[in-house]
């Protein structure tokens, strides 16, 4: 930390934090109103949310630039936002309506905004590293500088692709950030027990890409990691970040998750990111009520983007035939 | 016209493809040496490695890779060397690449091509001779096709890279020194078109594959007996012709339906199916089927045979039949 006489903290480019914040809580205030509607039965599908762990989502894809790609997880609605993708289309798409980005046949493991980069949350562990990997592939076949960057939990780490997909990327030298969200859990098991060996950055180590560990609730050590990462990567070397944070919730809106003790998860709020940030930037000078102003609007743009998907209507029956494959029509042939 | 194996057919098409559009690609392993079949022989000459790309023994990640590749507008051609492989990525066809479009609102297409050779190859045994084509048929988003001939594999391979959808490209391996006529130049062929290999009004035999030359073999034989089999080569499983199948059965009153895979539960029961409900009244025979035993295939010559599905047994159950 520096020293001197001005706060450690003036040196922040507190325009691009004050951002980076909003993101947060707006993606705090996204979950926290989808998973209400979970609860009034709105959302019918399982949705995992990642209140907890915005800091990595947001200080990642702030390095993004627009045309950069991100493949997300079952747990993508914050890399979703952060990558600039509209509330409304994700709220609609949780809730099955027309509008949502998927038309409704998707909801919240398959959310997608191919318009600003985001190739897709997905539904299986670990599916979306090989699916990088091929993205970054075709991003070197055709000389761009655009960047890959693919979101995974520990718990990916222990299926066969992420040994794939991280070896595809370093025989090729693609062009890819590879984020490993570290929360402790594999949906509802401490990954620890379930994986043998020194973890995540060691794997990746071991097979050629260097990794840098960095404290996934503090947005500022993020942003400072992936925007070198993210520099590094775009000259075509793969890189590993293991950001470090824990899971709030349970591992879906359904799951109290009994499997861990109040107190760890009471200790592990204190160490919430979204405070941790307001905490810097409010040391660094930017007033309480300019930060709760940017809460509070939050909030209301997804009470409202809540209240519009409610108001919605269904997806068009026809539709459950459109986008199947361009042969073999099913309404001529299924009967 | 040029006469070419079916090995040639494939690599004249893909090369043409290439030259054709720079997205064009193909991955998989040992690529750069031609492939198992010599279908990539000199082909990294023309190419270089990046278009000709020798991947990892990592077929998840190569038809995953492949996956995202699409998405970003490239163009591969998977290679997985025996169907048999495939195996090891059904989760990045299955779930990614043949949903992909329809789970995220037609936002994106997977055009890709994964190349899976199928069929007994002389003692190749249990993991490097099935015929899985039917449980591709089964997945919405795929389609399959299941070229018979060099002309077929030229003019198939082709559709299927210009195709916007994931592919599986099932070329069997017991056809690949098959030597044909193949249309010189720019033929591209049509999913669920079927061929005419054989008019006649007796008996109606559907097949695919290698299988259509048992078959036509077999129309030969029952020809010298007087029963006037027509034979259809579906070429394409999804979609597949069932127009061609309906108005030939509907003449002949009888349908024989042969393939090389396992019969339980092997596409010839959805042709079989297909045909009953539609043409009950029309049937003349009940419907029939030959296929493999539901058996693995064995590595013993004499084992492997029993499975084999012979020209004798397709001349019983047409005649068969016709004496109903």
């Amino acid at each position: 930390m520096p020293s001197g006489e001005s706060s450690p903290a003036t040196n922040l480019d507190v325009n691009r934090h004050l951002a980076q914040f909003r993101q947060m809580c707006r993606i705090r205030e996204f979950e926290k109103a989808a998973i209400k509607a979970a609860n009034e039965r709105l959302v019918l599908g399982a949705i995992h949310p990642s209140i907890g762990q915005e800091a990595i989502a947001v200080g990642v894809c702030s390095n993004l630039r627009r045309d950069d790609i991100i493949l997300s997880t079952h747990r993508g609605h914050g890399h979703t936002m952060a990558k600039g993708a509209d509330a409304l289309a994700m709220m609609r798409e949780l809730f099955g309506r027309a509008g949502g980005y998927s038309q409704g046949k998707g909801g919240s493991m398959h959310i997608a905004d191919f318009s600003v980069g985001m190739l897709g949350a997905n539904g299986v562990v670990a599916a979306n590293i090989n699916i990088a990997a091929g993205a970054a592939h075709a991003i070197r076949l055709k000389g761009e500088d655009r960047v890959v960057v693919c979101f995974f939990g520990d718990g990916a780490i222990n299926r066969g692709p992420f040994l794939e997909g991280l070896n595809w990327a370093g025989v090729f030298r693609l062009p890819i950030l590879f984020v490993c969200e570290d929360n402790g859990f594999a949906a509802t098991t401490r990954t620890h027990a379930m994986t043998a060996g020194d973890g995540p950055a060691a794997r990746a180590e071991a097979l050629g890409i260097k990794a840098e560990i960095v404290d996934g609730n503090d947005l500022f050590a993020v942003d400072a990691a992936a925007r070198e990462l993210i520099g590094i990567v775009r000259k075509g070397t793969p890189r590993f970040l293991l950001a470090r944070t824990y899971r709030l919730t349970g591992h879906t809106s359904a799951d109290t998750a009994p499997y861990r003790p109040q107190e760890e998860v009471a200790e592990r709020w204190l160490n919430d990111p979204i405070d941790n940030c307001r905490g810097v930037l409010e040391r660094a000078g930017v007033a309480a009520a300019e930060l709760a102003a940017i809460a509070r609007g939050a909030e209301d743009e997804m009470r409202q983007a809540y209240e519009m998907a409610r108001d919605s209507a269904w997806p068009a029956r026809e539709l459950a035939y459109a986008d199947v494959q361009d042969v073999g029509d099913p309404r001529e042939v299924a009967f | 016209m040029p006469v070419m194996t079916y090995m040639e057919a494939s690599r004249q098409a893909l090369a043409e493809e290439m030259r054709r559009d720079p997205m064009v690609w193909a991955v998989g392993e040992d690529l750069g040496r031609g492939g198992v079949f010599g279908q990539y022989r000199g082909l990294i000459d023309e190419f270089g490695a990046d278009r000709i790309s020798d991947a990892p023994i990592s077929e998840s990640c190569i038809l995953g890779a492949a996956v995202g590749a699409a998405m970003m507008g490239t163009r591969p051609v998977v290679e997985m060397r025996f169907s048999d492989f495939a195996l090891c990525a059904v989760d990045e066809l299955v779930n990614q690449a043949a949903k992909a479009r329809y789970m995220f609102g037609g936002q994106t297409r997977v055009p890709l091509v994964v190349r899976e050779p199928i069929g007994m190859w002389r003692s190749s045994a249990a993991q490097h001779s099935q015929s899985l084509e039917a449980w591709y048929a089964h997945i919405p988003g795929l389609v399959v096709a299941v070229p018979a001939t060099p002309a077929d594999n030229k003019a198939l391979l082709k559709a299927a890279i210009r195709c916007d959808d994931p592919v599986v490209y099932m070329e069997h391996k017991g056809l690949w020194p098959l030597e044909g006529e193949v249309p010189a130049g720019d033929v591209v062929g049509e999913f669920g078109k079927a061929r005419l290999v054989r008019e006649g009004g007796d008996v109606t035999i559907v097949s695919w594959s290698a299988a259509v030359h048992t078959v036509a073999e077999a129309a030969v034989r029952l020809a010298e007996e007087g029963i006037d089999a027509e034979v259809i080569d579906l070429r394409t499983l999804w979609p597949w012709d069932q127009g061609a199948v309906l108005g030939s059965v509907g003449r002949t009153g009888r349908l024989l339906v042969v393939q090389e895979a396992v019969a339980v539960a092997g596409f010839g029961a959805e042709v079989a199916a297909f045909v009953a409900e539609r043409l009950h009244k029309a049937l003349k025979a009940p419907v029939k089927r030959l296929g493999a035993p539901r058996i693995p295939i064995s590595y013993a010559p004499v084992l492997e045979d029993e499975v084999r599905v012979r020209t004798e047994a397709v001349v019983a159950a047409a005649r068969g039949l016709v004496e109903y």
